[in-house]
Parts: C-alpha cells; structure tokens; sequence
C-alpha cells in the first residue's frame, strides 16, 4: 500500500430530507467523513438514527438531498440511475443480513451475476467466479442451489460475490445479523484476512462485540456521526 | 435466464401460453376454414369456367339495321381451330353450335336443347360421363351420329331403363346414344344443366343443322392471370382472320367471366378476414393473459429485481429480462399454436363438412402477432420492474 493517506470515501455536507406532511424531517443531517483506503470501519447506530440512509447512500442506492460524496475520487452524489447502477455495479461490492442469493441459480451463478451486468464474458465470468468462490472455500459447492446450502455457505458466497468485481469497498449491512455464533465466527475471519488484504470495508451492525473487529468506528445518532473512535473502544449503541 | 425463470413456473408458464396457443390456433384454422371455402367457391365458379373465354359473333348491320347480338353467320369453325393452334396459355377451345329439337324415343318425346361440341367440351365444363362414354374426336371427324344425353332427357324418354346402344331420333334423324352424363343439376341462373343432347360438332353443323358456322366458341386459360392477355391475342388473331382494319368494329364479342370471379372472391375474402378477426380477439385475450401474468411474476420477484439492481443491473438490463420472458412466451406459444391450428384445420379438413386450405400468410402472420403481442403486453411489467427503486425492492418481502 503505497499510498497510505489515499481517501476512498469524502462525505462532505450530505443531509437527506424526506417530506412527512408539511414538515421536512431530516434522515441525515450534515454529515462529513473520510474513509481512508484500507480502512476497516464499523458502522453502528440505534434504529432510527440514519445509519440505514447513510449506508443506502454510501452504497450509492440512494442519493442524498444536500451535500458532496466523492468514490474513489469521483462526485457520485448526483448520478442518474443508470449510471449509480454502473457505479454499484463497479466500486461497491454488496453483503446483506439476508444473503440476498437468487434463489433459481447455483452459487456460481449468483457469484458470476455483476459480472453479467459488467459485460464479462461468460468463459471469463465463470473463471473468476470460481476463483472467489475458492478464496471462501466453497469450491466444492459451486453447483448447489442457495437453499442447498447453510447460512453461513450463503453468505460465503455472498462475500465472493461482493468481491468478484474487485470492487473498492465492501458494503456489509448485518452480515452475521442471521448467523449463529460459529458461522459468525467464520465471516469475520474472512472480513479480517480482506481487510489484511487492503480492502475497504464498511460493515453496518448494532452489535459492539461484531463492531471491535473493525480498525475503526462510527456512532451516528440522529442523522449525525457522534463519536468516531479507533480499534478497541466498546461504544455502546442504545 | 429467461428460460430458467419460465421453467421455475412451468404450470403458470403453459397456462399463459395457452392463451396464446388457442389465439394463433383459432386463428390458423379459422382462416383455413375461411380459404377453404373461398377455394370451394372458386373451383365451383371455375367448373362454370370461370377461366372461360366467350368468343361470340358479333349482331348483323345491313344497312344500319342491327340485328341481335350472336347473330352474324362468320365465326367459323376454322376461326376455333386457328385460335386453338396460334393462341398461347391455352388449355381447351372448344366451338358449339345449339338448337332445340324434339327428341323421339319409342313413343316417348321430350323438346331438349340439342348441342354440337368437340370432345374437349367435357373437359371444358367438366362434364363426367355416369354410364357410356363421351363422343371422341372420331366421331367428330367422320360425322357420327352419336349422342351423349343429360340425365333429365334421359329420364323423360326411358324411364328406368338403360338408353346406352340405343337409337334416339332428332328431328327425324336417328342418333345412336353412347353415354349418359352424370347430373349437374340446377345451374346457379337456374336452368337445368341436365337437359342437353350432346352430339358432335360437325354432324351437328353438316346434318342437323346445315350450318357453316358456330355460336360460340368456349376457350378456356391455363392461368386466370393471363386471363387478358389471351382475350386480346384472341381479339387481334380474329381480326386478322376476318380482315378487319383499323378502326372499325369488331364482328364479334369476347367475354369472360372474371368478374363474377371477383365479386365472389371478395365474398370469400370478407369471410376469411371476418373468421380471422373474431380469432384474432383471443390471441389479444391471450396478450392480456401475458400482461397479467408478468405483472404477478414482477411483484413476486420484487425482491430477485432489487438484487439485480443492487448489483448494478441497470433499467435497460432489468427491461430486457423481461420482455425477453414474456416475447419467449409469445414465440414458444405462437409454435405451440401453428401446430395445434394446423391440425385442427387438417382435422375439420378431413372430417368435417369443409375444405380447409393452410396458407403460410396466416401462419406467419399469426406467429409474429403472438410475437408481438408478447413485446407489446410485455412492456408495461418490464418497464414497472425496471423501475422499481432498489432500495424499497431489496426491503420488500
């Protein structure tokens, strides 16, 4: 990692405003963050507190009302659709509480899917797919179904497909919010060996036992980040 | 993809084919059915002759006095025979000459029109022969006196029995009768097609009659888009013959029966397209079918939609799912549909009381309509999908 100090993340001034009636409630209100390359940060908020809008925004699924979020050096705050679906599809690799596997395709299948939205060819697509699908061990299992699978496989394979892209940053909303203890165990040994590998992760989780992992992290409390600490501190969310 | 997605339904997959399936099958054989009896109407007219070319002499004008019309003594028998040899895309001609006679048989008499014709007249009309047989060229040549008679003469003079081998007389001439022809019965202006006597047109002309002309001369065309051209070969060969130049008249009449031909045609076609258009409203129920059923299959799969999009699938992407699945539908449907419509239209064919005829036009057009049905009934879920927001898509449940 040459280039220690590089921002992958620049947050400046976003606030996201929804209409409730007459009245104007702010979601997120103000919020300025840096994400270093490499970084490994934790997310963590009560519910309510704009911690799901600042992820949709960080994952470029939402956009906010007001304010700046450059990726990778890149404004993204104000895309079209189509071209945040291109952003997501290239900078941001997805890991969901609920796997959000397609259900009708094998796992290699559901690995190799950004790459069918990236214009991979289908050699290509099912090479690399395969390949991620060894870095998580489930080489042997590219052929099952989702449902042939347990919960902690499944998220497996939704890690190799967050990753089959080679995508920037890893958005990982609750990725052990349906696993049990050892599965839990079991991705977070895979987040830790990325986040040595130099990716950035962004993981989202109410848990503080789940959130020490993280080499950084993010308490936001009504649509504003309240602490910001380093690894270690056990913040309490409620 | 789009098969993965339709096989994991197969049931609701057939039944929304289905609708598509009956609509191109009904409209298949409805239009069979309706070309089928356009067919029947045409091989029916044409046994009139509808290929038929008239040649008729034109009226007599002594002196400005005009005469009716056939009644001109100058169509000559040779004037067939040269048209026969020199006038192509022909498949008969045949000349007749016809007057009413009193036929005798044993104490019996009947008044019948009696017609002198070459044997290619049977062919012509498309006369069978039920017992006997047809006078031949022969007969015509040496001047026989032979006699093919229709069924109603047949009946009037010898009841039930058998007139074949024996000897009629037409005015006072004897007539040995050789065939007896199949019954016609009523032509479509109403008169019997039964009661002919049909002798040879020569003993007809030299003994019968003492004629040195004919009263009409049938031509018949191999091909009824030719129909023109050979009426005006005929026109320019018979002015020629009889030496007529410029601007003057011609001294005989050539008709054809075209437009009776077109009158009935667009009948039958009115028929097809009546069959075909109360078809088609059930492959646009079949389209509708495929517009409800992919509603339903967009909002099941809300959530697989969100996940696409998450993943960076972008409106065109999500849209062209879609519409992939649903025009499947309508192309698997549309093929499902030719075969049942053609077997069913083979089936009425063969055991119904109609003639079907399978054209490819229907065919095709049917299929790309059930082609197209399935893009344009697809295209409101496919775009209702590719626009749904990923974020409420990934939360929906």
């Amino acid at each position: 990692m040459g280039n220690i100090e590089k921002i992958t993340i620049s947050l400046r001034g976003i606030k996201k405003l929804y209409k409730v009636g007459d009245q104007e409630v702010a979601a997120l209100n103000g919020i300025d963050l840096d994400i270093k390359e490499g970084e490994f940060a934790a997310l963590m908020g009560p519910s309510g507190s704009g911690k799901s809008t600042l992820m949709n925004i960080l994952g470029c699924l939402d956009r906010p009302s007001v304010g700046s979020y450059r990726l990778d050096g890149q404004e993204v705050a104000h895309l079209s659709d189509d071209m945040l679906a291109k952003t997501r599809n290239q900078k941001i690799g997805f890991v969901f509480q609920n796997f959000n596997l397609l259900s009708r395709i094998s796992a290699l299948e559901n690995v190799a899917l950004p790459l069918v939205y990236a214009g991979v060819d289908s050699d290509e697509r099912e090479e690399r797919a395969m390949y991620f699908l060894e870095q998580v061990g489930l080489a042997d299992r590219a052929d099952h179904q989702p449902n042939e699978l347990s919960g902690g496989q499944r998220q497996r394979v939704a890690i190799a497909r967050a990753l089959v892209n080679d995508p920037q940053i890893i958005m990982a909303d609750e990725p052990t919010g349906n696993l049990d203890t050892k599965s839990t165990k079991e991705i977070m040994e895979i987040f830790q060996s990325m986040h040595e590998k130099g990716r950035t992760i962004i993981l989202v989780t109410h848990e503080p036992d789940i959130a020490v992992c993280a080499s950084r992290q993010l308490l936001v409390r009504d649509g504003v980040i309240t602490r910001d600490e380093g690894k270690g501190v056990v913040l309490d969310v409620v | 993809m789009a098969f993965t997605a339709l096989l994991a339904n197969k049931m609701r997959s057939l039944l929304t084919m289905l609708g598509i399936i009956i609509g191109v099958g009904a409209v298949i054989a409805m239009v069979s059915v309706g070309m089928g009896v356009k067919s029947d109407v045409v091989s029916s007219i044409s046994s009139l002759g509808s290929n038929m070319l008239i040649v008729s002499p034109g009226s007599t004008d002594r002196g400005g006095i005009r005469g009716a019309a056939g009644s001109r003594t100058n169509l000559k028998y040779d004037d067939a025979l040269a048209i026969k040899e020199k006038a192509k895309n022909i498949d008969f001609v045949s000349p007749s000459v016809s007057r009413s006679y009193q036929i005798v048989y044993g104490n019996q008499n009947w008044n019948s029109s009696v017609m002198g014709v070459t044997p290619e007249y049977m062919s012509i009309r498309s006369l069978e022969v039920g017992t006997g047989s047809f006078i031949t060229e022969n007969d015509n040549n040496k001047r026989n006196r032979v006699a093919v008679i229709g069924s109603t003469v047949a009946t009037n003079l010898f009841g039930t029995s058998n007139p074949v081998g024996q000897n009629i007389r037409v005015n006072n001439q004897p007539f040995k009768v050789i065939g007896v022809l199949e019954s016609k019965g009523q032509s479509s202006m109403g008169q019997d097609q039964d009661d002919v006597v049909i002798v040879p047109l020569t003993t007809a002309m030299e003994r019968l009659m003492a004629m040195d002309y004919v009263s009409s001369v049938n031509i018949q065309v191999s091909d009824s888009n030719k129909m023109d051209q050979v009426q005006e070969d005929i026109e320019v060969l018979l002015r020629q013959r009889h030496k007529i130049i410029g601007g003057k008249a011609d001294d005989f009449n050539v008709r054809n029966m075209t437009s009776l031909m077109e009158t009935m045609n667009q009948t039958t076609t009115m028929l097809t397209i009546l069959l075909g258009s109360i078809a088609g409203i059930s492959l646009v129920v079949g389209g509708i079918g495929i517009m409800n059923i992919m509603m339903v299959s967009v909002t099941e799969r809300t959530r697989e939609i969100g996940i696409r999009k998450a993943l960076g699938a972008t409106f065109q992407n999500i849209m062209m799912q879609f519409l992939i699945e649903s025009v499947v539908i309508g192309v698997i449907g549309g093929i499902i549909g030719i075969g049942i419509g053609c077997g069913l239209s083979m089936l009425v064919g063969k055991f119904g009381n109609f003639t079907t005829v399978i054209t490819p036009l229907p065919v095709f057009v049917s299929f790309s309509f059930s082609v197209g049905i399935g893009l344009f009934f697809g295209i409101y879920p496919a775009r209702k999908a590719a626009k749904l927001d990923p974020i409420e898509a990934l939360r929906y449940e």
